[in-house]
């Protein structure tokens, strides 16, 4: 039953790009209408309406977002029925090479990965009409957009089917170059090309790994079913091989530092639903790769292979927040925030690793269960923010926050929504983001019991990043709502901007935001519900989750730590109602509006607002050293002794180091390679000549 | 009988953070050879603060009506959870310790949004050096409290409580480093001299009243509230964590009069122990908050690891 939603899934998916093609056939409709209007000529007043180019171009726009969101629900369902029945469920499908068909399995952690897909795909449908609308009449096909759009899910849905290595690499690929296509689409940017270019190249790159990775466990197990791979037995040293091959593969594709650097670089140039889908959806698709090879088809795993990462998730999860921190474009400032996010996924994972090597399976599927929810809610919260950037960007034309402000008397509806966003990637409670990491803490806290003692220290020293990382994610939400929403417009295109007229640009965000917040209320039976998936993956699940009821969360027993997310809310809102009855109710005088404080100048006005730039000023003071900084103020004097300042110019750029670090030297080693191979390129034909004669001499040689 | 026990614990806890702050300001004043307010003069202020007409800017938004109540219930939430004089309370089950630094990391979040919301100078300098500390505080204080989390295996703040009562006093280094982590945090988080001055309007060095600054009458009011309140959260949790000792641990009256007697005495060491630091220091300049805050993070560090190294039995 499971399956058969999955596949109607990827058929609705497919089915809404193949729809897209129609985008450019309008001739072929026009005939159909002419035939009708030929047979009954009375139609011909109701016929005009629904063939007229606009009806027909809503219809078309809508029709594509409505198989995308039969796609998603379908996703949903099939999720879910996995999950509640546990099963696992096998196929064959008669595609593929003759030998070696292509091999499916839908287990629970296949499911659990299809309820990522399948909630913001949901949002997505209700978003996407209304925002590409404007595309419509601009230079570029919705064809592209919407055949592409529907390869990519379906492509991310194949991946989490595919039970042969063959079968993966392709969904993989389908995955990685439709999307290809999705980020170059409004290319006639450069910076877009160039992105796109990047992003192609990493992702052949990380395919190139995961091919090798693949490649080490059939080496040794004779077959690409991924059966093979589950039985075969292999030595540590290419376990480690083959797990290092993985884990740059897949954490290419997931962004992990250092090889994060296509992502900030790609889901800005997408347009806003793709890049939801893509930094909400593609990056848990890649980690769903990676926790596939590591627990389920890598028959062990070493201590050391956990340390490194949870170094790396680490590693991600600070560096990721304090790029984040430095970006003033909307959608470049949430993509650095996948990276951090991917890096609080990999800790769990990394947790998880080391407790299993060390035997602890129930704490191993803490931190497990502390990961997969993290990738839920991440999902979750990191497409609505995208959605809503995508509305702000819709709205203003302004993707620099240093022109925006003042939108939460322009776009009331969206700031709440957006609010709520900001709360849950900010890991404040109630909302789910905390829930998630307060999981994470708890599985770093049972720590205690490791053997090893430098990954005893470790795992504290790295949650105490991970503590870092969230409070620095929440100043950097408090900067990014408190420049966009909050204070008075800085441009006349953010003083001018209005509520989008289409409904579904804002009930899209709207369900992922009414999701976050039932999450965050409500974590218990969702985690319940991912026993079954630690169950079948790790052995073990975790049996006291409810011990205290439903409305309260104990991961391990009640009396080492709880959590009643929903009393919490209640409390919250009981005391603020108090307060509000107490001191505003009873004898509170009315408030009285005025202007602000200006010093007693006068004149206040929106240049002298505290900007984005100076806000995270002080962070990037403290941590000058990751940051590379080229700051530059050029002044033109007058006067005598140069008293006058004409001109002032301040220029800052602030970059990554890791493309001075890690990219540039493998570029520059890459052209000196070419460089060093071209010399047999001499250009003389007689040069060549004696290169064929020398290969023919060898040839002889080897066969006599 | 329990759940109206901790009930009034809490308004216990709230009702008597103003006093904690004339008592600090009392000693403060007698140590700089001046006279002193009564203790009782923070309790005029807010009454004065709750008539008077608020005065908002134009350009405000619900953000920043919203936030004083927002502050004040999360941390009114904060101090339920914490025992004060009885452990065993139901309400620390609703959640443990790293939910508390949530909870303040909340209500943080809106007072900074609240500082932006204007759209003056003021507000957001405050709002970003607020957010800049309690960033580099907020590792800190989660080592320290992983530290005694470790070492109780529980982050239930009853339960570790209990478990430092149960085993008397013994010497821990790993607690001696988190006890100095913790009180180098609670003095920035809550504001005070050497990070912040709590009585300065001077715009060069303002962290928390820059972000506050367009604030007056019962938003105001509920502001002050919340910072007494919080005072008294970090006092409470170092003087209960790492010296429980006359804790009531059953709900006789006998046992709760021990309680509070015991409690007092220890806020009042630690009052005492704060107002001299606060006469000794001058305030830092803002960019030396930050070696200030990494000195904490590193004591807790060091806890953390002679935990790890010296206390851990295998």
């Amino acid at each position: 039953m499971s399956l058969f939603f999955a596949y109607l899934s990827v058929a609705a998916s497919l089915a809404s790009g193949v729809a897209a093609l129609a985008t450019d056939h309008r001739v072929m409709l026009d005939r159909f209408a002419d035939l009708i209007l030929r047979r009954w000529p009375r139609q011909q007043d109701q016929a005009g309406v629904l063939f007229s180019e606009r009806q027909f171009a809503e219809s078309h726009r809508n029709s594509l977002f409505v198989l995308l969101g039969i796609s998603g629900v379908f996703a949903i369902l099939a999720g879910a029925t996995a999950m509640l029945n546990g099963s696992v469920t096998t196929d064959t499908l008669p595609l593929g090479l003759p030998w070696l068909h292509w091999h499916i399995r839908f287990d629970a952690l296949s499911g659990f990965f299809f309820m990522i897909i399948g909630m913001p795909l949901c949002a997505v449908s209700l978003f996407g009409p209304g925002y590409v609308q404007e595309f419509e009449h601009g230079k570029h096909s919705l064809t592209v957009l919407g055949l592409f759009t529907g390869l990519f899910v379906a492509g991310m849905e194949l991946v989490l089917l595919a039970d042969d290595a063959f079968f993966f690499v392709i969904a993989w690929e389908l995955m990685s170059v439709s999307s290809y296509f999705l980020v170059a689409f409004q290319h006639e940017q450069a910076s877009n090309r160039r992105a796109a270019f990047l992003y192609l190249l990493m992702a052949v790159i990380g395919a190139m790994a995961i091919i090798l990775a693949f490649g080490v466990l059939a080496g040794f197990s004779g077959g690409l079913l991924f059966d093979d791979f589950r039985s075969v037995k292999l030595s540590p040293v290419w376990a480690s091989v083959a797990f290092v091959l993985g884990l740059f593969g897949f954490g290419m594709k997931a962004g992990l530092v250092p090889l994060h650097a296509w992502l900030p670089e790609a889901h800005p140039a997408a347009p806003a639903h793709v890049s939801a889908l893509m930094s909400g959806v593609m990056l848990k698709v890649a980690v769903y790769g990676f926790i596939r090879f590591t627990f389920d088809l890598l028959d062990q795993v070493m201590w050391e292979w956990g340390g490194v990462v949870l170094v790396i998730g680490a590693g991600s999860t600070l560096l990721g927040v304090l790029y984040a921190m430095m970006q003033h474009d909307i959608k470049r400032l949430l993509a650095y925030h996948s990276v951090e996010n991917i890096g609080i996924i990999f800790i769990g994972l990394g947790l998880c690793i080391i407790y299993v090597s060390e035997g602890k399976s129930q704490i191993a599927a803490l931190a497990m269960v502390a990961a997969l929810f993290h990738c839920l809610n991440h999902a979750l919260f990191k497409s609505l923010l995208f959605l809503g950037a995508g509305s702000i960007i819709h709205q203003t034309h302004e993707q620099n926050i240093e022109h925006l402000g003042g939108l939460i008397h322009r776009l009331p509806k969206l700031s709440v929504v957006f609010l709520i966003g900001t709360l849950s990637i900010a890991a404040l409670p109630p909302f789910n983001g905390f829930v998630s990491e307060w999981l994470t803490f708890q599985a770093a806290l049972q720590a205690g019991g490791i053997h090893s003692g430098v990954l005893r220290s470790l795992v504290p020293a790295s949650a105490s990043l991970l503590a870092l990382a969230g409070a620095l994610t929440a100043t950097c939400f408090v900067k990014l709502y408190g420049v966009v929403f909050l204070g008075l417009p800085r441009t006349r295109h953010a003083a001018n901007c209005h509520e989008s007229p289409h409904r579904g640009m804002l009930a899209g965000p709207a369900m992922l935001a009414g999701l976050c917040v039932l999450l965050g209320i409500f974590p218990t039976p969702m985690i319940e519900s991912l026993n079954i998936v630690t169950g079948q993956l790790l052995g073990d699940a975790l049996p006291g989750a409810s011990a205290l009821g439903w409305l309260w969360l104990t991961p391990v027993a009640p009396e080492v730590a709880s959590y009643s997310p929903s009393l919490v809310l209640v409390g919250i809102l009981l005391t603020g109602w108090l307060c509000y009855r107490l001191i505003y109710r009873r004898g509170g005088l009315e408030a009285r509006r005025a202007e602000p404080w200006d010093c007693g100048f006068g004149g206040l006005n929106s240049h002298m607002q505290y900007t984005a730039t100076a806000f995270s000023m002080p962070i990037r003071r403290i941590f000058e050293p990751v940051f590379v900084v080229e700051e530059t103020i050029s002044e033109q004097k007058s006067g005598p002794d140069g008293f006058n300042t004409d001109t002032l110019h301040y220029q800052l750029r602030v970059s990554d180091l890791s493309w001075g670090y890690v990219y540039q030297p493998v570029a520059q080693l890459v052209i000196t390679l070419s460089r060093w191979v071209s010399r047999i390129q001499t250009g003389n034909i007689r040069t060549y000549i004696a290169y064929s004669f020398f290969t023919l001499l060898i040839l002889l040689w080897g066969i006599s | 009988m329990a759940w109206l026990l901790a009930l009034l614990q809490t308004l216990l806890f709230i009702s008597s953070a103003p006093l904690l702050a004339g008592w600090l300001k009392k000693v403060k004043c007698r140590l700089q050879n001046r006279r002193a307010p009564s203790i009782f003069q923070p309790y005029r202020d807010l009454r004065k603060l709750w008539k008077k007409e608020p005065i908002i800017a134009h350009p405000a938004s619900w953000i920043f009506k919203a936030a004083p109540y927002v502050v004040l219930s999360t941390t009114v939430l904060t101090a339920s959870i914490i025992p004060l004089i009885a452990v065993n309370l139901p309400t620390a089950k609703i959640a443990d310790v790293v939910v508390l630094i949530g909870f303040f990391a909340l209500g943080r979040f809106f007072l900074a949004l609240a500082g932006m919301d204007i759209g003056t100078a003021f507000g957001g300098m405050g709002s970003s050096r607020e957010m800049t500390v309690s960033s580099l505080a907020e590792p800190a204080m989660l080592m320290a409290v992983f530290t005694l989390a470790m070492s109780a295996s529980t982050t239930n703040l009853s339960e570790a409580m209990k478990y430092v009562l149960d085993t008397g006093l013994v010497l821990r280094p790993s607690f001696i480093f988190a006890m100095l982590g913790l009180m180098l945090v609670a003095v920035a988080e809550t504001g005070r001299i050497p990070v912040d001055n709590p009585t300065t309007h001077l715009e060069l060095t303002m962290i928390h009243e820059a972000m506050i600054l367009e604030y007056s009458g019962r938003y105001l009011g509920m502001i002050e509230w919340a910072s007494q309140i919080k005072l008294m959260i970090y006092g409470v949790l170092i003087a209960n964590i790492f010296f429980p000792w006359g804790i009531a641990q059953e709900f006789t009256l006998e046992a709760l009069g021990v309680g509070a007697m015991a409690l007092t005495f220890k806020l009042v060491v630690l009052t005492v122990l704060l107002s001299l630091t606060e006469v000794i220091f001058a305030k830092m300049r803002v960019f030396r908050v930050q070696e200030y805050l990494s000195f904490a993070y590193l004591l807790t560090l060091l806890g953390m690891l002679s935990h790890i190294i010296l206390e851990v039995q295998h």
